[in-house]
């Protein structure tokens, strides 16, 4: 399958544990921990879906979602928002803003892998 | 109904509270049956040795069957019936009911009372909560960690073909979220000081900085003489937020102190009976800084007892001295008709007025008030100065201020529980508008 994912997130430990289960479920796992330039970094990569993560340093995951659904050739890509707030204005901010799923820390192993299949599509 | 029509009304209903015979009560206060039930019909008068003789006959206060309650005592009343819309409380009879059982009505109030403190604190808590960034961003590590240490822990134990370099590392990412976990969770404790009596003292900075003032009676001895600084005497208060308001408030109280010493202006106010005008010409002061000294004067002093509000431009009361009954309410839901607030629209006219407060056959109570609004601290180049307006609040005086018929602008005790129903003020309907105009 070979599909490519771009994982958006500052955390070191859970980046180290969703690139171990999206490897081994066979997806190429590219990660970036920096707000400010992760527009630059989707664009240069192509993935074939983006796991976004809401508090990133220098620049929130909702204005990257903002500025990733105005781009002609990024407004089409699947892109899993995680955050560790639940509220509801939050959940409702991703979908108006454009997120194809939303999920809220912390979450299950299973519950990732799913999602992400079910993003993308067989 | 005049007052003095229901004296009779509350020596009846207390006497058969009491279970007491009309002929017991009339032979144990030397009267005749007769007369004693023309009294209790309100077809005689009654005052003097007679009343205090029924009352000890009855073990009440002379005074509460004489005047019934005060509207005092009723106001808290009123806001506790204004509290719970969904009830039906017979308002019309809330002086009846404070007359009859004193002990309950003191319990309703004091139950509001607490209702009010913790309804305060669950907002203060909630806004904490919603806005503090230190426990958002503590919530956030917290739930990242937290994040981490069940992804990886799921890998460890769903997958037993891991290798061993694998697992280690898996080991030591746990290890290390775990103690970041630990450290994170201790910091948010600490912050929200949940511990001990911790959720006594999370109240907000305004009530923590008014509780500060009236367990010492606003009085600070050692401000007078500076003895001690505003931070020292401040130094003890809990949070730094409030502890910011106190030393403020205190500085003002230091700075008045100064400029009016206690000895010369206390005789200077009583030679012409608590002129704020005079006594702002006489010592070259602000007439704000004049009302304030008048209500923190030491009481020994020898003035009237008087209360004081101060409010910003939005109405917000910054500092307030509790007297006579006197007190508006804190978050600006009071009564705009107070001279404290139609001080804020002519900014260095000084307003006297005497007004009346609302209450049930004729308990209303009087106060002569003087306000003024002034510009407060320094200020900037073509902006608008901020403006604070002051109010003194002293019981009537002069030759008339007994005389229930002078006029007296109406004021209220705040809409809600304002029985004022045709006030060109209100700006939402009152619970009590069943008492009617006709009472005020």
């Amino acid at each position: 399958m070979n599909r490519r994912v771009l994982l958006i997130e500052d955390e070191p430990n859970i980046i180290e544990a969703i690139s171990f289960i999206l490897s081994r479920d066979g997806w190429t796992v590219h990660t970036h921990s920096d707000g400010e330039t992760a527009l630059d970094r989707v664009r240069a990569g192509t993935p074939d879906l983006v796991i976004l993560d809401v508090m990133l340093p220098g620049r929130s995951g909702f204005d990257i979602l903002r500025d990733l659904r105005e781009g002609d050739d990024t407004r089409a890509l699947p892109v899993l928002m995680l955050t560790a707030r639940g509220q509801t204005k939050d959940r409702e901010l991703a979908e108006r803003l454009g997120a194809t799923r939303f999920m809220t820390k912390p979450f299950s192993n299973s519950d990732v892998l799913h999602t992400v299949r079910e993003m993308v599509g067989p | 109904m005049p007052e003095r029509q229901l004296v009779g009304s509350r020596i009846r209903n207390l006497r058969l509270d009491r279970g007491t015979r009309q002929a017991d009560l009339a032979r144990d206060v030397g009267i005749s049956a007769s007369y004693l039930n023309l009294i209790e019909h309100n077809r005689r008068r009654i005052g003097g040795k007679l009343l205090q003789d029924i009352a000890k006959a009855l073990d009440a206060d002379p005074a509460l069957l004489a005047d019934g309650s005060t509207a005092a005592q009723l106001v808290p009343l009123r806001e506790a019936a204004a509290a719970a819309p969904d009830t039906t409380p017979d308002l019309p009879r809330i002086e009846d009911f404070a007359a009859r059982f004193p002990g309950w009505a003191a319990l309703v109030t004091a139950q509001h009372a607490r209702i009010k403190m913790l309804e305060e604190r669950v907002r203060v808590l909630t806004d904490q909560l919603t806005h503090d960034p230190r426990i958002a961003t503590s919530l956030h590590e917290v739930l990242s960690t937290a994040t981490a240490i069940r992804s990886t822990a799921s890998i460890l134990v769903e997958s037993r073909d891991l290798d061993a370099d694998w697992q280690r590392r898996f080991h030591v990412n746990i290890d290390s979220d775990s103690q970041r976990l630990a450290e994170s969770s201790r910091a948010l404790m600490e912050h929200l000081d949940l511990s001990g009596d911790g959720v006594e003292a999370l109240v907000s900075p305004l009530e923590e900085a008014e509780a500060f003032f009236a367990d010492r009676d606003h009085a600070f001895p050692d401000l007078e003489t500076a003895r001690a600084t505003p931070a020292e005497l401040a130094s003890g208060v809990g949070s730094p937020l409030a502890r910011r308001i106190v030393e403020d408030r205190l500085h003002r109280l230091a700075e008045d102190a100064a400029r009016l010493p206690a000895e010369d202006f206390a005789a200077a106010a009583l030679a012409c009976d608590c002129d704020a005008v005079a006594l702002a010409a006489r010592f070259d002061a602000p007439v704000g800084a004049v009302l304030r000294r008048l209500a923190f004067l030491p009481r020994k002093a020898g003035l009237p007892e008087m209360g004081l509000a101060v409010c910003d431009a939005a109405g917000v009361i910054t500092l307030q001295r509790p007297a006579l009954g006197f007190g508006l309410p804190r978050g600006g839901a009071g009564c705009p008709l107070w001279p404290l607030f139609r001080a804020l629209s002519a900014p260095g006219l000084v307003i006297r007025r005497r007004v009346s407060l609302p209450g049930t056959a004729g308990s209303g109570r009087r106060f002569d008030c003087t306000a003024v609004a002034e510009p407060a601290g320094i200020g900037v180049p073509n902006l608008p100065p901020r403006v604070i307006a002051t109010m003194l609040v002293r019981a009537p005086t002069g030759q008339d201020a007994g005389d229930g018929r002078v006029r007296a602008d109406p004021v209220g005790p705040g809409c809600r529980v304002c029985p004022r129903t045709a006030c060109a003020a209100r700006r939402e309907p009152s619970v009590l508008s069943a008492i009617g105009d006709a009472t005020l």
